[in-house]
């Protein structure tokens, strides 16, 4: 099955040459509105595919909508946001934020009913998936973009053989025979390093431990070395240590194949070393952009700081422990003005009513930072207070 | 050793045990409050959902209306059931719009009633309905939950005498045992059904009790030191015993029409008491000349049937937090 | 797995010989005499009781007598009819011809209409096509066998006469369609609505939405994916429903006029023919626990989670 219109630069050899890392950026296209930054143009520096800046995959303002008994549930409210080849992009949130249901928007997985995706666009090389016939999306996925999930025991069919699900990627989209097909999926499992590949092709998933079944899974994904990638919390389910080997695993793999990742997630910890820049959504939006190592050093948005505040850290032993107050918004009823506004210590009168856009953060000399954003007003309060 | 899948109904194998409820928020919850899974709010939620559905309505209406007519069938004809006049009514035609008079569905060959035997004939099938299912539900509970709950040599043992008695088919079991007594009442025949069918209910009641067991709650409890009889009888039996009231309420209408099947083959009830199994084993040799004598009673004992069945599918589905 | 057969087949034996020995108290224990009951109203010569009871081993403790049927089994001995003489494995052996073709369509519709309707409505949960399949099955299972029976015999063949009203020749499974399918509507309605849940419940799973997300066709992802989850539970069924068919067939046979095994046992039971009903029942006892076994060690083919020690 050779469907594909233009091949990836992951396939070009010397895509995996280009390391990790922000770097200076294209200029950016418009935004919603002047001050508000249309996030992130960060290339890939001397990446002759990128285009100049032109992303691999760009959202734009997506929304999402669930019907429920107890009215619908606004899970997206205008989400932008974008990756480019060989950039990690982490997305932070809270359970409920709407990080899942943004990816799954992406992927073409979407419940429907009872989700509705109500606006936006989702643009994979500036082709606008949301509009596109449905077999064109299923030829995409898995071939050109594929997701990771956070349970691989449940997310792995329990009663086909792990050879057999790897395989069938082969078997669906390049109509691999039966015995290439099993050739393929040993030589994935070799890849992950998952030890005596050969010998284990024909196990089920729950005779697997937890790590290596995740493993199976990032295998799957990465079998017809697509695009993009979505891991939508891949390691929240393991223990720490397997974590660390996990997440090693998939930016090792990310970067050899030169592809797109998006890595859905609510450990900060996890973000620090792997992604390029992190988005932090808070119902249904987009609260703060920012590239990672200016997040961690600077938050621009209370939220955003709540959360840092809320890592337990050796040097503030003996402190209590800060605690974002209250609980996430019920998404049938999201309080007006800024969502966030009833659990932030810096509220005023305007955030009750007010929405504040995601304006663009500016450094200490007035200039715009590059890839910044806060859905704040009091942003400058926030980043400098 | 595998755990072996309940066979008993599909549709018992399809419901666990039911979960204790969503969790609620923390700041709902009351500080003296019931321990979280008790299953008041799972059984009120079910209730909310009950009281909305159509076929919970329609099912419980019609289920109220026959055990009126079972207790009261004076209420709804003053006509014998039992004295009929031939030359006068032999196999006489429905008179559809006489509503509620002797004549209304017509008569049988004997010149009987039978708007007054399909009355009369609720109170037979209702009460060994009932009755069966009552001692099926306490003995079939109480093997289910010993044997779950302590496992071991128990569960061996009690699961060889559930699978002994599952091994004997059922209608065939009742016949063999029905067949040897001579006056066959109503209690005879509950018996007879509630001997062969107490193990379904006490294969449900074993799986769930098992599922409930090694809930965090039921481990919290015996770690502060609950006896057994007080985790048995306020942790486990309220979480375990939703599926075993949905199977035992489907269950009923088996037992219903398990009878009726038994006066139909002549070994059930039989005249002088009326039936509506042995009526439509009447009235199946008249069945291209008069079908009503065979038709009227077919729709009584099915209504009655298909209004437990629909209860206990209705309240299936509300107790089950996976299909919400 | 082998030594779970033998373990299991080790727990079959309690099992067999409690049935057994349950059906040949409820046979000979409670009130009623079969030798008593040849010569019916009429009077009684208390001495040929007597030897006739002593001939056949009837006046021995009850205990030995369940003793000698069953050291009988084990040489194929299923007794003997007190009547005729007749052997019963003769009985069943003449009879079970008939029945295995009946319960073996009706099986066969079971598993093609149950299985089909129960996806298709699955798939559609909530739709219109499966609120009709729940509402038909519904009525199926509220619908005793026996007024299901008259029924398609009034409409089919007397009023459409597109089959025979009953069965001539049980060897024609022309003749026989009509009967499998009124013995076939209660299973098939349990296995479409078991069906329907499981392929529903499996629908939401995990696992379809990996499948969707690596690029299958909905095609492949229902017929390979869902499939093989969801039927694992309709198997189980369908395997001790094949118990449960044969049982239903004295219903069915005796509307329809088929001589098999059903219309043996009532024959026997109204003639209170002890020897004849324990021998069926005893072999019906056999079907199960062979089918059950088989279906437990078919579910480890299914489902590989299941690990036989």
């Amino acid at each position: 099955m050779s469907d594909r219109t233009e091949r990836p630069t992951a396939d070009e050899p010397n895509a995996t040459t280009g390391t990790t890392g922000p770097v200076e950026a294209a200029p950016s296209a418009t935004g919603p509105a002047e001050e508000v930054v249309e996030i992130t143009k960060s290339g890939r520096a001397g990446h002759p595919a990128t285009g100049g800046g032109e992303p691999l995959l760009e959202v734009r303002d997506l929304a999402v909508e669930f019907r429920t008994r107890e009215g619908v549930a606004r899970a997206v409210n205008g989400v932008n946001y974008s990756v480019h080849a060989g950039e990690t992009l982490a997305v932070l949130g809270e359970s409920g934020s709407g990080k899942s249901v943004t990816a799954q928007a992406i992927m073409g997985i979407l419940d429907t009913p009872p989700g509705r995706i109500a606006a936006g666009r989702v643009l994979f090389r500036g082709r606008d998936l949301l509009v596109a016939p449905e077999e064109e999306r299923r030829r995409l996925r898995g071939e050109r973009m594929s997701m990771i999930f956070q349970d691989a025991l449940s997310s792995l069919n329990p009663v086909l053989s792990v050879g057999y699900q790897l395989g069938e990627m082969f078997r669906v989209h390049r109509g691999a025979s039966r015995r290439e097909a099993r050739e393929r999926a040993v030589d994935l499992m070799e890849r992950v390093r998952i030890p005596a590949a050969r010998e284990r092709v024909n196990d089920y998933p729950h005779q697997f431990s937890g790590g290596m079944r995740q493993r199976i899974m990032i295998a799957m994904a990465l079998a017809l070395e697509p695009d993009l990638i979505i891991a939508d919390e891949p390691t929240t389910a393991l223990d720490v240590t397997v974590q660390a080997q996990v997440m090693e695993l998939l930016a090792e793999l990310q970067r050899e194949f030169h592809m797109g990742l998006i890595l859905i997630t609510h450990d900060l910890g996890v973000v620090a070393d792997v992604a390029d820049r992190i988005a932090v959504m808070y119902a249904g939006r987009i609260v703060e952009t920012a590239p990672v190592k200016e997040l961690y050093a600077a938050p621009a948005h209370p939220y955003t700081k709540g959360l840092l505040e809320s890592i337990p850290r050796l040097d503030h032993k003996g402190k209590e422990l800060y605690a974002i107050k209250g609980l996430p918004p019920s998404l049938t009823a999201l309080p007006t003005g800024c969502s966030f506004h009833p659990r932030c210590p810096m509220a005023t009168e305007r955030c009750t009513t007010e929405r504040p856009p995601l304006h663009t953060v500016l450094d200490a000399s007035e200039a715009p930072v590059e890839g910044r954003g806060s859905a704040c007003h009091y942003w400058k309060e926030t980043l400098h207070g | 050793m595998p755990d072996v899948p309940m066979k008993a109904t599909p549709e018992a194998a399809t419901l666990k045990a039911t979960q204790p409820a969503v969790p609620v928020p923390v700041d709902e919850r009351p500080d003296s409050g019931p321990a979280p899974g008790k299953p008041r709010s799972l059984w009120s939620d079910a209730w909310h959902d009950l009281r909305r559905k159509p076929s919970f309505l329609i099912s419980a209406g019609l289920i109220l209306l026959f055990l009126t007519i079972a207790a009261f069938p004076g209420l709804f004809t003053d006509a014998s059931p039992r004295d009929g006049d031939l030359t006068q009514f032999y196999l006489q035609k429905p008179q559809l719009t006489h509503f509620f008079s002797p004549e209304w569905l017509g008569y049988d060959a004997q010149g009987r009633s039978i708007y007054a035997r399909i009355i009369h004939g609720t109170r037979a099938s209702i009460i060994i309905g009932l009755t069966v299912t009552a001692i099926v539900f306490v003995l079939g509970s109480l093997v289910g939950m010993l044997a779950g709950y302590f496992g071991g040599w128990v569960d061996t043992v009690l699961s060889r005498v559930v699978d002994t008695f599952m091994g004997i088919p059922f209608l065939l079991g009742a016949m063999v045992i029905l067949v040897s007594f001579d006056v066959r009442g109503p209690m005879v025949i509950s018996l007879a059904l509630a001997v062969l069918g107490w193990t379904t209910i006490a294969r449900v009641m074993r799986g769930s009790v098992i599922q409930v067991k090694q809930a965090d709650y039921v481990q919290a409890a015996r770690s502060l030191g609950a006896g057994t009889s007080r985790i048995l009888l306020r942790h486990i039996l309220p979480n375990a015993i939703a599926p075993v009231i949905v199977v035992a309420m489907i269950a009923l209408g088996g037992y219903i029409s398990a009878e009726a099947t038994l006066s139909y083959l002549g070994i059930g009830l039989a005249d002088p008491a009326v039936s509506w199994g042995g009526d439509i084993n009447f009235g199946k040799d008249s069945i291209r000349v008069a079908s009503h004598v065979l038709i009227f009673p077919s729709i009584m004992l099915s209504a009655t049937i298909l209004a437990f069945l629909m209860m206990g599918d209705a309240v299936r589905d509300a107790l089950d937090p996976k299909l919400r | 797995m082998g030594r779970y057969v033998v373990r299991r087949l080790l727990q079959m034996i309690p099992v067999f010989i409690g049935a057994t020995l349950l059906v040949f108290l409820m046979m000979y224990a409670l009130p009623g005499d079969p030798v008593r009951a040849l010569w019916g109203e009429r009077s009684v010569d208390e001495a040929q009781i007597a030897a006739m009871k002593a001939d056949l081993g009837l006046d021995l403790p009850l205990w030995q007598q369940y003793l000698n049927y069953l050291l009988g089994l084990f040489r194929g001995d299923f007794g003997t009819q007190i009547a005729s003489g007749r052997p019963v494995i003769d009985v069943i052996t003449s009879a079970l011809p008939a029945t295995l073709r009946l319960t073996a369509l009706a099986f066969l519709i079971t598993v093609v209409l149950g299985v089909g309707l129960g996806v298709i409505a699955g798939l559609r949960r909530g739709g219109k096509t499966d609120r009709a399949i729940l509402f038909v099955t519904l009525l199926f299972i509220s619908v005793p066998v026996f007024v299901i029976g008259y029924l398609y015999q009034v409409f089919f063949a007397h009023n459409l006469g597109w089959a025979r009203p009953t069965v001539q020749d049980p060897t024609a499974w022309s003749q026989l369609l009509l009967p499998a399918l009124v013995l076939a509507s209660l299973s098939l309605a349990y296995v479409a609505r078991l069906t329907r849940t499981s392929v529903a419940e499996n629908k939401r799973a995990d696992y379809m939405r990996t499948a969707r997300a690596k690029g299958l066709t909905g095609r492949r992802a229902v017929s390979v994916h869902l499939m093989r989850n969801s039927l694992i539970p309709v198997v189980t069924f369908l395997g001790v429903d094949i118990g449960n068919l044969m049982a239903g067939a004295i219903v069915t046979e005796g509307i329809f006029n088929v001589n098999g095994i059903g219309s043996a046992v009532y024959r026997a039971l109204s003639y209170r023919e002890g020897a004849t009903v324990v021998g069926i029942v005893t072999f019906m006892i056999l079907v199960y626990l062979v089918v059950t076994l088989l279906v437990d060690l078919l579910y480890a083919v299914l489902d590989p989670r299941i690990r036989y020690a």
